[in-house]
């Protein structure tokens, strides 16, 4: 591997001023983004910079407890993320309970496949390849999940006179909602499809560019990538049918009806 | 004689309770002010809306089968009929069948063969009888059947739903229509603050 070029804080300075040059355009064109912008950019530099600190040292504590610990903290965030997205709540907490379950079957089961089969560490829950992998996996679950169960809970409402009306002719909730459910987990998944067909002629993944920049052979940073999208796209698929099928079971009931009176 | 329709303390939390039996080939008319709980009243019986209490069907408790089933012999047809496709033939597992019932309700077979946008709100509403008197429910829980018909067209329906009650359907008819419901209704309520009131 060639010696990677580090970067000091003067040269991140630098690139900072690009942001100054956003938040230019934004007072000179009225767009009035200039608050929101410097506040992201803050609170970006702030988190990787806290986020630096954690790994470097929760990768020299070495410890299972405190890797899954991680790992469930950054779950609980995604989960609370997926939940909020939609303007339409499940009572009791529904969303939290629908988000949660989704986001961390799909991550831990896509994570803990690549650990123990593709990648390899030793040992295979080792934090330095655990929190990342758990944490890029993580982003696409929550993406595809939080778009997909707001496609459901979207049109679950706007449609309740189709899906009444096939109720009422004697089918059963599965197959009034299949429609829907069908279209939400479509939702869920096209994120992952476009980025998989733009992969490498669109765009350069931002993790492959990484590790290019890193100093990495470009083979083996595009080897890297592949393993990648198909793991994000398994976590993604697993994420929006995991969201979809809860929240789905949560609208109705024992006797089939459409509960939307478990939404508020 | 067993009623076909029997509801013994049938409630939701913001109607009810209702009693009611409604023998073979009897249409009850019910009516009331907007917002009365009428169509509470038609949702509460298909099994749409939770509820306590039980209904029976020539006896049989709805409990007793998955809801399903008792939709399909306790049809519920709602004022404002949903769509779930664009085409109006799929909502019609036997098309030939409902073009023929189509056009006893005074309705051109080829608007089957059409998009659903393209339908009246008349066309729909007799539409939506259509498909219901298709399944060939055992009782029929009609909400504003006539609503937006004129009047040769609620001719036409009423003489398909008296067909209906010739052959031992029994009927809940749910409707502003008075008149209509002096016509098809041997026994009569009004519903006062989600409670059925003799009229």
């Amino acid at each position: 591997m060639k010696p990677t070029i580090s970067l000091s804080a003067s040269d991140l300075a630098i690139a900072a001023v690009l942001i100054l040059l956003d938040g230019a355009l934004s007072v000179a064109l009225g767009l009035g983004l200039h608050r929101q912008l410097a506040v992201a950019a803050a609170r970006m530099v702030l988190q990787l910079l806290l986020i630096g600190v954690v790994l470097r040292s929760v990768f020299a504590l070495a410890s299972p407890p405190v890797t899954l610990l991680v790992i469930l903290v950054m779950v609980g965030i995604a989960a609370r993320e997926v939940a909020v997205r939609p303007e339409q709540r499940l009572r009791r907490y529904g969303n939290y309970m629908v988000g949660a379950s989704a986001v961390a079957a799909a991550t831990l089961l896509t994570s803990i496949l690549a650990l123990t089969t593709a990648l390899r560490p030793s040992p295979w829950y080792d934090a330095r390849y655990a929190i990342p992998l758990a944490g890029i996996v993580l982003g696409n679950v929550l993406n595809a999940a939080s778009l997909a169960l707001d496609a459901l809970l979207g049109t679950v409402v706007r449609e309740r006179a189709a899906i009444e009306a096939q109720l009422a002719l004697g089918a059963t909730i599965g197959a009034a909602m299949r429609r829907l459910v069908r279209a939400a987990i479509r939702r869920g998944l096209l994120p992952i499809v476009n980025q998989m067909s733009a992969a490498g002629v669109v765009t350069l993944p931002g993790i492959m560019t990484g590790q290019i920049l890193a100093g990495l052979d470009p083979m083996e940073a595009v080897k890297y990538q592949i393993l990648l999208m198909f793991l994000l796209a398994g976590g993604s698929g697993l994420g929006a049918v995991a969201a979809v099928l809860l929240a789905a079971r949560r609208l109705t009931d024992a006797r089939q009806r459409l509960r939307l009176d478990r939404l508020v | 004689m067993t009623p076909r329709l029997r509801l013994a303390g049938l409630r939701s939390a913001i109607a009810g309770p209702f009693d009611l039996a409604v023998a073979p080939g009897e249409c009850v008319a019910v009516t009331g002010p907007s917002g009365s709980g009428k169509s509470l009243l038609l949702r509460l019986i298909a099994d749409l809306d939770p509820g306590k209490g039980e209904a029976y069907l020539d006896g049989m408790p709805r409990a007793s089968v998955p809801a399903p089933a008792w939709r399909r012999r306790v049809a519920y047809a709602a004022a404002e009929p949903g769509w779930w496709d664009e085409r109006v033939a799929a909502h019609f597992p036997d098309l030939a069948a409902a073009k023929a019932l189509a056009g006893t309700l005074g309705l051109a077979p080829a608007l089957l063969d059409g998009p659903v946008l393209r339908l009246s709100t008349g066309e729909r509403q007799r539409l939506a009888l259509v498909r219901t008197l298709l399944m060939d429910p055992a009782v029929l829980l009609l909400d504003e059947p006539t609503a937006a018909l004129d009047a040769a067209s609620v001719g036409l329906a009423e003489t398909v739903i008296r067909e209906r009650l010739a052959a031992g359907v029994a009927a809940v008819l749910v409707t502003h229509d008075t008149a209509l419901a002096a016509r098809l209704g041997q026994a009569r309520f009004t519903m006062r603050e989600r409670r059925l009131v003799p009229a």
